[in-house]
């Protein structure tokens, strides 16, 4: 049995917790790479993670890839987006298939 | 080719033409695998591209409503009301096997049967603003859930294909050319040394004859 969490600033996170999500608002990279790594293994299946934070986790979340879970996912912060999901895609696409052939033009 | 030492036998021309035979076969698997794999990325890439937008300006619109209603009241109500959820979200992972690539299938369970059972709080202190806030942010947790889930197989699978892909071209280009110049070398080989053993019985049964019967001295 797996749960959700979300990491990010507290003022872009908190609206989930009503929903039943578990929330950790984190503020230095210490202790938002340690709680990483905590969720990773503690049996959370999906991590939705701020934009900013990903930015600043991107070694960690890396190491992630290419295992079932947990999934790491970017969504964009109280700060407003800044694309990184968008580009997320784009790579992913790019890996496969070698260079940008969907959504290039957009 | 001369690369490698091989010694021109028969054996070691069996076991090459073996060996090409099996990277034929396995070239075509694999070329058939990536195809596969790539069509089915294709699709779900583009699912993950319009949940994503769709995600997104969901979380926006959530996020701003969130403001609104944080504006509306002071900060303290607002942290209690959201302090004890009442929901609890909980998922089961899943495996869904696509071309031999594992991709996850979440699954939620939430702890009250009605969906609508979000509001963690009276409603006496609260302001509306937060009562739509977080609605807006409950209709979008479906499309998360949703967008986790293919985003995830977009990432193992666009790395099953690169692997793949390396493959099929590291069969293509190294090993089936590598055979096949290790099979003519061989034959060659062969062949020469059946025609200088050839010559030579000829030459030795010539000169076994002019032993014999001394050709030359009759003339």
């Amino acid at each position: 049995m797996y749960k959700i969490a979300v990491l990010g600033d507290y003022d872009s996170i908190y609206g989930f917790a009503a929903l039943g999500l578990d929330t950790f608002p984190v503020s230095t990279r210490e202790e938002a790479t340690e709680k990483l790594t905590k969720l990773a293994s503690g049996g959370y299946g999906i991590i939705y993670i701020t934009e900013n934070w990903a930015l600043e986790l991107k070694h960690e979340i890396e190491r992630y890839q290419e295992q079932l879970t947990p999934a790491i996912i970017q969504i964009p912060g109280i700060a407003g987006n800044t694309g990184a999901g968008i580009a997320g895609v784009k790579k992913s696409v790019e890996v496969a298939v070698g260079s940008d052939i969907l959504f290039s033009q957009e | 080719m001369a690369s490698k030492q091989i010694t021109p036998t028969r054996m070691e021309l069996t076991k090459t033409k073996r060996k090409l035979v099996t990277a034929r076969r396995g070239h075509k698997l694999l070329k058939d695998k990536r195809d596969e794999l790539m069509r089915q990325f294709l699709e779900l890439v583009k699912e993950n591209m319009a949940l994503r937008q769709k995600v997104e300006a969901g979380i926006l619109s959530a996020n701003k409503n969130f403001v609104i209603a944080k504006a509306g009241m002071d900060e303290a109500t607002l942290n209690t009301a959201l302090m004890a959820p009442k929901q609890e979200v909980s998922l089961e992972v899943g495996e869904k096997n696509v071309m031999s690539v594992n991709i996850p299938v979440f699954e939620t369970k939430t702890r009250t049967a009605d969906a609508n059972d979000i509001y963690s709080y009276g409603f006496a202190f609260t302001s509306s603003d937060l009562d739509g806030a977080v609605k807006s942010l409950a209709d979008i947790l479906p499309d998360m859930l949703k967008l986790a889930e293919t985003e995830k197989a977009c990432q193992l699978m666009a790395a099953e294909i690169e692997k793949t892909r390396r493959r099929v071209n590291a069969l293509e280009h190294v090993t089936i050319p590598e055979a096949q110049e290790t099979i003519k070398y061989i034959t060659m080989k062969l062949d020469e040394n059946e025609r200088s053993s050839q010559i030579r019985l000829m030459k030795v049964k010539d000169m076994m004859l002019e032993e014999a019967h001394h050709y030359s001295e009759r003339e």
